[in-house]
Order: structure tokens, then C-alpha cells, then sequence
């Protein structure tokens, strides 16, 4: 009585397949970046086979740390270039450059009902297409990349059901953070995430691909979204030709079902240093929380959907004395977007920083690092004790718009009351 | 045998190792900062054959592979928590770090000598008397495990024409996989 995982995996191994078995199942596309690709090559050489399985099923996205801020990452850079060429792989040069997980689905690189591995944990982000969408080790992308196919648990399936009638604010990261909050960071560990259920029926596809994301921070090898129409129409448009839509049968088994009540919703923030530590943003006002540092980007929420919040909170706005905005689209076409749509002038008026794109600050390497006893209220998916900085640094999740009206109010702000 | 260094539950991969070093995928490199985000005098005091202990969802976060191999160049003989996060998990079948999961790892406390036997399954804390049993692995992780992580099972594949993705039937699993 399949869920979709179980359906796209029978599917790909051609018999039916059930939950706790171990599958070889073949890859419809596989990629790493700057950080993962070049072990992945050395692994790859070892098992020395001369070509990989199909090149123009496999990518070379360097977002990590692009452009190279020392000179490991300009040698990771070259590992990457270099066995782009050699095997002839789709490749996102730098000045070409853009966030994977926001590149892969705007390129039409992956459709619905595919099964995708990147070397990243965030792999799960293009569940959102209704495609088993996974992250793995350097190793797995090797032998992937090689053999065209992977060893796969499985997953049995978590099924989350989001119901009621939510704040207006409330956008994909503010469902997914409830979501985290009733799982927990282990909450679905090597499972399937399935999301479904009245609010992402009319869920545009930006905020589908964030709710996916954050799938990995429950612990799941997946995160579904019920694909629909607005799947379809995205499909069409960004990838063409022909796949596949898989939605659960009616008698589906689900291992847990977590009913996410949204009437009522404000948007949520998830404190430090857990991403399951989401709290209503008017919670957090009663504490008070000031900010060094805000940022709007990443594979989480680094989209048009944000861009276009973040805008429109901050226009005519200006971030408050002593706090850093930095804004980083996900995308060449996003970052020339914001230039046609006017949210760069937006931006600039208001003191951010523009970033090219890529991953930005999120993980506190090439840019936007925190120092001790700073606190950041950040778009991107995790909060643990030292992501963007030092230890003693704190990060606070939050969306775009709920991002935006704190970096002008200079604390943890609901957007309604700076916009 | 080793010494116990026991951690809590959701030790993620920024606590294993911290993003600055992953310019390196040098096992002997990474292994000076393993830890680093959770004990910054870790590496200088665990030595080869000791063991990481942990609660639950062991590994969680990043994809990095450093994070396995860190451990892998510290020498540990294993990691035994009581769950492990998915990717991490791959990681460290893939390259050949143990990795047993145990029903409860409350009864071990920093220091304890630790006897750990990968191949039955077992870990038994020489202090306490306490023996654990760790969850088997399903045949097919056996099979990697045994081959010596996942590219020496690619390499063997190859040797014996058997690497397409329709090759030796799929295994059922058994209760410690990923």
C-alpha cells in the first residue's frame, strides 16, 4: 500500500519494494559541490573506472565557497573544473554560479518522480518536485556517479498533514519549523517526510522546495511534497518532456502522521541551537532579541518568493544602526531578477550587503562569520552552536520577511509591524 | 581496549568537525580537529583504539564525509550511540568506521575501558562488567563492511562483471541499519 517514496523506488527497481530493504537503485541524477566533489574524485579514481555512467546526468555545482576566499577553496575549485572537462558533466562555473538546490530545479535538471543523490545533506530540497530527492557522502557519489545506481535503505514513510487557515506572514519556512517542532531533530531519522494536506494544496512551489529542505533536520532521507498542478505546471515549464507523478494511495501506511494545526499561525522562530526549537515570532519579542546580523539566501530560502518578501518588507526601509543584512540570491537569474524587479535598489537603499550567489553565510566559512556573543536571524536551515561563527555565536531561523523586519528593527521583529 | 569519551544525544557534524577544516578530506588532517566543536581538547587526548560513545542521532547535519573520517584518522575503534543520523551512518560504513548502535549507552562513563568486538557485535565496558549488544547489520552491510568499505565492494563488482544495477538480488534488512 505504497506511499510515493515506496512508489518512485519500485518504480526505479522495476518490482515492488517495501520498507527496511536494502535496493540497488538506479540514479536519474547525481551531483557535489566544492566541498564534497573533489573527495568524491579521489574516491571515484580508486575504483578505477575511466568514465562516469552518463555525463549529462551528472553536475558539478560549486556554491560553497565561490568565489575561492583562500587558497584550499581555489584548489577545491580546480578539482572541480578539472574533472568537469575531463568527463564532460553539466558544470556551473563560477560567473555561471548558483545555489544547487535552487539551480537543479530552476534548470529543469531533476522532474517529478526521479531519484536524485546530490553530495550534500540539503539533497532532500528536490523532494518538492514528488521526486525521491536524497543527500549522501563523497563515497556514495563516487560509486554513483560511476555505477549509475546506489545502495538504498527503503525509508518507511512520516506523513505531515498541514491543516487550518494560517497567519498571512506565514510562508514554507514557518510550516516547516512547526513541522520540525512537533518531530524533533530525530523525529523521522531515515525516513521518508511525505507533506500534504489542505495549506500545501495552494502552496506555490518556492515555499514547497523549502519545506522539503529542511526534511534532512528531522533526520529524514527525504522530504515529498505531494506533487499537484502547481508541480506540474513548474515541471513544465523549467524541465519539459515527460515524468512522473506519484501521489500516496489512499490506504498508504505511514509509520507516523504528524497533523500540523496552522489556524491561527504566526510566523515561527526557531531559537538557538536546534532547528526544532521553533517559537511563535511574538514569543521571542517578549524576550527581546537583538541582532547583529541578518541574512536572507541560501538553498532554504534564497528563491524569488523570498527575495520579493524580503523586498517588500525592507522598501523604503533602512536596517537599524549596528546590523549587518546580507542578501544573497540563489541564482544568476535571481540575482539579475533583482535587478529588473527593482529589490537590488530596495536592498542597497536600505544598507544590505548583495552577495553573488551561492550559499552565503550559512555555514560560516567564506563570508558573514559571526564573532562571540554575536546573534544572527538568518533564512537558512540550521542553528547549531557554532554554524555561522563562534561557538559563542547564536543564529535564530526565521523567513525572509521575518529576516527583513528584524534587520531594520534592529531585534526580532513580526514583519507587520515594519512593513 | 579503549577509554570511553561520551558524548550527549544530536552530536551534529559542526561538533565532529568544524566547517573550517573541511578544506581537507585527509583523514590524518581532519583527525587533529576531530571533535573540535564539542571538546577542542579532544584530539589531543584520544588515542588510536579508543571509542566514541553517544546517545542518539549520532552524526546529524552535514553530508561531510570529513566528519566520519575524522574519527576514522583519530584511530576510534568504533562510535557507539544509541541511534545514528542517516547520511552519517553511510559515511561511516563507506569508508570503514564502525559504527554499532546499542539499546542504551547510559551506563557508560567517561574513561570507562572499553573492549569493543566489531565482528560479533558487542561492547563490553571493563569497568562496569556491563556488556551491550549492538544491532546486526543487515547482509548487505556486512557485505560492504567486510569488503572493506564501499569502493573496495565497487572494485570487486567490477573484477567480477556484476556492477550493473540489476546484479546479485536485493538483501532484506536486518534491525541495525541505517
Amino acid at each position: 500500500m505504497p506511499t510515493i517514496a515506496e512508489q518512485i523506488l519500485s518504480a526505479k527497481v522495476g518490482r515492488p519494494v517495501e520498507p527496511g530493504e536494502i535496493v540497488r537503485a538506479p540514479v536519474d541524477f547525481a551531483f557535489g559541490h566544492d566541498i564534497t566533489l573533489p573527495p568524491a574524485i579521489e574516491e571515484f579514481e580508486r575504483l578505477g573506472v575511466e568514465t562516469v555512467f552518463d555525463p549529462e546526468r551528472i553536475a558539478v555545482i560549486p556554491d560553497h565557497l565561490v568565489p575561492a576566499h583562500n587558497e584550499y577553496a581555489a584548489e577545491l575549485y580546480g578539482a572541480c573544473e578539472a574533472f568537469a572537462a575531463e568527463h564532460g558533466t553539466v558544470f556551473y562555473p563560477q560567473g555561471s554560479q548558483g545555489q544547487e538546490h535552487v539551480v537543479v530545479p530552476e534548470d529543469g535538471l531533476v522532474k517529478p518522480g526521479d531519484l536524485m543523490v546530490g553530495a550534500d545533506s540539503h539533497s532532500c530540497t528536490e523532494g518538492a518536485l514528488g521526486a525521491f530527492a536524497t543527500g549522501v557522502g563523497s563515497t556514495d557519489l563516487a560509486f554513483a556517479m560511476a555505477f549509475g545506481w546506489l545502495w538504498l535503505r527503503v525509508p518507511e514513510t512520516t506523513r505531515v498533514e498541514f491543516v487550518g487557515e494560517p497567519d498571512p506572514w506565514v510562508c514554507g519556512k514557518d510550516l516547516v519549523l512547526a513541522a520540525l517542532a512537533e518531530l524533533g531533530v530525530d523525529g523521522a531519522v531515515s525516513h521518508a517526510i511525505e507533506f500534504g494536506g489542505p495549506v500545501v494544496r495552494d502552496l506555490p512551489m518556492d515555499d514547497r522546495f523549502t519545506l522539503a529542505n529542511m526534511a534532512i533536520e528531522a533526520g529524514a532521507a527525504t522530504g515529498i511534497v505531494e506533487p499537484d498542478g502547481i508541480t506540474r505546471a513548474f515541471a513544465d515549464a523549467h524541465a519539459g518532456g515527460e515524468y512522473a507523478i506519484y501521489v500516496p494511495d489512499d490506504d498508504a501506511e505511514y509509520a507516523t502522521v504528524a497533523t500540523i494545526d496552522c489556524d491561527g499561525m504566526e510566523p515561527r522562530v526557531a531559537v538557538p541551537n536546534l532547528p526544532a526549537n521553533a517559537v511563535s515570532v511574538s514569543e521571542v519579542q517578549t524576550e527581546g532579541v537583538e541582532i547583529d546580523q541578518a541574512v536572507i539566501g541560501s538553498c532554504t530560502n534564497g528563491r524569488e518568493s523570498d527575495l520579493r518578501a524580503a523586498a517588500e518588507v525592507l522598501d523604503g526601509s533602512e536596517v537599524a544602526e549596528g546590523v549587518r543584512l546580507i542578501v544573497t540570491p540563489g541564482s544568476r537569474r535571481l540575482e539579475r531578477l533583482c535587478v529588473e524587479e527593482g529589490w537590488t535598489a530596495t536592498f542597497l537603499d536600505a544598507g544590505a550587503t548583495m552577495e553573488n550567489p551561492g550559499c552565503g553565510a550559512c555555514f560560516g566559512q567564506r563570508t558573514g562569520v559571526l564573532d562571540a556573543g554575536e546573534i544572527a536571524v538568518s533564512t537558512t536551515n540550521r542553528n547549531f552552536t557554532g554554524r555561522m561563527g563562534h561557538p559563542e555565536s547564536e543564529v535564530y531561523l526565521a523567513s525572509p520577511a521575518v529576516a527583513a523586519a528584524s534587520a531594520v528593527a534592529g531585534e526580532i521583529a513580526h514583519p507587520e509591524e515594519v512593513a | 581496549m579503549g577509554r570511553a569519551f561520551v558524548f550527549g544525544d544530536d552530536v551534529d557534524t559542526d561538533a565532529i568537525i568544524r566547517a573550517e577544516h573541511v578544506t581537507s578530506a585527509d583523514p590524518d588532517a581532519l583527525a587533529a580537529h576531530a571533535m573540535g566543536g564539542a571538546d577542542p581538547t579532544f584530539a589531543g587526548r584520544f588515542e588510536p583504539g579508543d571509542v566514541v560513545v553517544a546517545g542518539t542521532n549520532f552524526g546529524c547535519g552535514s553530508s561531510r564525509e570529513h566528519a566520519a573520517l575524522a574519527l576514522k584518522g583519530a584511530g576510534a575503534s568504533a562510535v557507539v550511540a544509541e541511534s545514528f543520523a542517516r547520511i552519517f551512518f553511510r559515511n561511516a560504513i563507506n569508508v570503514g568506521l564502525p559504527a554499532l548502535r546499542v539499546e542504551s549507552t547510559a551506563g557508560i562513563s567517561e574513561g570507562d575501558a572499553l573492549r569493543v568486538d566489531v565482528g560479533e557485535g558487542s561492547v563490553t565496558d571493563e569497568t562496569t562488567g556491563e556488556v551491550l549488544r549492538a544491532a546486526s547489520y543487515p547482509a548487505f552491510l556486512r557485505e560492504l563492511v567486510d569488503a572493506g568499505g564501499l569502493i573496495e565492494y565497487g572494485r570487486r563488482l567490477l573484477a567480477e562483471g556484476g556492477e550493473g544495477p540489476d546484479g546479485p538480488a536485493s538483501r532484506r534488512a536486518g534491525t541495525g541499519g541505517p
